[in-house]
């Protein structure tokens, strides 16, 4: 974790964002660097703002129109807030896997194939191929490879978490937001995912919001501590459980509140 | 001290009195649970009276050539004559009405969930629809006569249909929309997150979602019209030939079993019989048909 002195370059970066629930300001002012190909995981007591934070960075919020966020989400400099980077784009390079896990009401195969389809034009033999390594970087392959025709709805709670992120990876996105992925999971289903983010983060830039400090502990490298909508304490995951720099930050990890 | 503690015949008050409570609470229980058992008992005796008749009666003169002969002229030896040709006509005319009713209420219930769940016009459709809903079938018949009948000079099945399918809307709609409300936002955000269209999110994911509910409102709707006298009466009239178009008037089930079960004629009144005997099986065989796909949606969620 410490085996850098440069920090790595940043994948994203959140300059003065704010966001808003019609008149209700959610995020005040967040400032956020998020490192390329490392963990980042969001921490804090429920209704802090870490998930509507994280919805931000793939413009999620743009379904509902009473929400609304001002400032600047950089990827790769560019910033995703201006309108005129049309949002399925943006949703391409940026996954997203939700707290309960959502197969579409399709085959195992197609629940993957359906992404893969909306942006490129592959034959049967590619599609197959990319069908097989999505399952496989997923960690879900071997379980699935002999039932690909069978409903997505069919699986366990915990294979249906890994085939939503396989469907995610299979697009081949840049970076992975994962909003509580394992809340709704028994405690092997969760050590599975946490193996596999362990795994994604060679090749994305992973950023997780959990309730769990455990869980945040075990798998980021950078950890964002938030209250109240605004971002408290940010750096690595190990200095910020060690010796925080912050008495709230401190308080919350040990539990005195949150 | 001595007060706060609870001597024995302390704590065997407190339990008399429960117990005294918890009695009376049984006994109240079990006189409301007979006056259900009452009130259902005598609503199921009149539904259980009608269904005995209709199978009493109708089970009698069912034969093959129920099913396939024109209805006969009155007076006619029993077992003459049946009702191949309204079976024939009704059921073009629901097909129709199924056929034109059905895309314009799934299309309105997407709208409706989809589009503008909290928007003005949604509000004014959905307060319409309610109207459509409940508006007595007679005066969407009176409506199709007056602007199809009355212009087109002509009683006519295609008349029919288009009353039938009035009817058909607001049930899809209603349905449409409830079903597609149903599928949990988790899965929408879900299909959105991975830069899917909109339109796609709707075709492939919610409304795929969501079929076996949409796809029962389409059977109970189906299984409504199926037993319309009043919408019929003004519009495709009847007949008692056989007839394979819409043009003109056309023989129909329901306005068959009207005019024969009102006739003197003994002939006729058993064929009504038998009409009803058909109607009312084809219903419940919808409404289980129905009630099983249904009962697939709720195991799948």
């Amino acid at each position: 974790m410490n085996e850098n002195l440069t920090p790595p370059p940043n994948k994203m970066t959140v300059r003065n964002l704010n966001f808003y629930y019609g008149k209700a300001q959610a995020l005040k002012g967040i400032n956020l660097d998020i490192p390329e190909r490392h963990v980042t995981a969001f921490i804090g007591p429920s209704g802090c703002g870490k998930s509507t934070l994280l919805r931000t960075f793939n413009r999620m919020f743009e379904l509902y129109p009473e929400q609304r966020a001002e400032g600047e989400i950089l990827l790769d400099g560019e910033n995703l807030l201006k309108s005129k980077h049309n949002v399925a784009l943006i949703r391409a390079r940026i996954g997203m896997v939700f707290q309960k896990p959502t197969p579409f009401p399709m085959s195992i195969f197609d629940n993957i194939a359906f992404g893969v389809k909306l942006f490129e034009k592959l034959s049967r033999v590619d599609l197959e191929e990319r069908v097989e390594w999505a399952l496989r970087k997923g960690a879900l392959w071997d379980e699935v490879k002999d039932k690909l025709e069978q409903s997505g709805a069919s699986l366990s709670g915990g294979q249906q978490q890994r085939l939503c992120i396989a469907r995610g990876v299979a697009i081949k996105p840049e970076v992975l937001l994962l909003d509580e992925p394992c809340s709704a999971l028994d405690p092997i289903s969760t050590a599975r995912i946490e193996e596999l983010i362990a795994e994604l983060k060679r090749d994305y830039t992973v950023i997780i919001v959990t309730h769990n400090m455990q869980q945040a502990a075990r798998c980021s490298d950078y950890t964002a501590y938030m209250y109240l909508g605004e971002l408290m304490e940010v750096g690595q995951t190990e200095q910020i459980f060690l010796k925080p720099s912050r008495q709230e930050t401190e308080d919350y990890i040990t539990g005195r509140f949150g | 001290m001595d007060a706060l503690r609870s001597s024995p015949s302390a704590v065997a008050r407190v339990l008399d009195a429960r117990q005294a409570h918890f009695n009376r609470r049984n006994r109240l229980n079990y006189f409301a649970i007979v006056l259900s058992m009452i009130a259902m008992f005598f609503g199921m005796f009149w539904l259980l009276w009608i269904l005995w008749e209709t199978v009493s009666q109708g089970v009698a003169g069912l034969s093959i050539a129920m099913l396939t002969e024109n209805t006969p002229p009155p007076n006619e030896p029993i077992g003459v004559g049946g009702l191949g040709n309204t079976i024939l006509g009704s059921a073009m005319m629901v097909a129709l009405a199924t056929f034109i009713g059905a895309p314009i209420g799934i299309l309105s219930g997407i709208y409706l969930a989809e589009y503008d769940p909290r928007g003005k016009i949604a509000g004014i459709v959905r307060f319409v629809n309610d109207l459509l809903l409940s508006a007595p079938s007679i005066i969407i018949g009176l409506f199709v006569y007056e602007i199809m009948v009355v212009t087109l000079k002509e009683f006519s099945g295609w008349a029919g249909a288009v009353a039938l399918s009035l009817i058909v809307i607001p049930i899809v709609i209603r349905t449409t929309e409830n079903m597609l409300a149903l599928i949990p936002s988790s899965l929408r955000e879900a299909a959105y997150a991975l830069g899917t269209p909109k339109w796609k999110v709707i075709t492939r994911i919610t409304l795929t979602a969501a079929r076996a509910g949409v796809l029962t409102g389409i059977l109970l709707a189906i299984a409504r019209i199926a037993g319309e006298t009043a919408p019929l009466l003004f519009t495709a009239l009847n007949n008692q030939f056989w007839k394979t178009g819409l043009s003109g008037p056309t023989p129909n089930l329901p306005v068959t079993i009207l005019q024969f079960a009102m006739s003197p004629y003994e002939n006729w009144q058993q064929i009504a019989w038998c009409g009803v005997f058909l109607i009312t099986f084809a219903v419940l065989a919808l409404n289980i048909l129905a009630r099983f796909l249904t009962r697939g949606v709720q195991a799948s969620n």
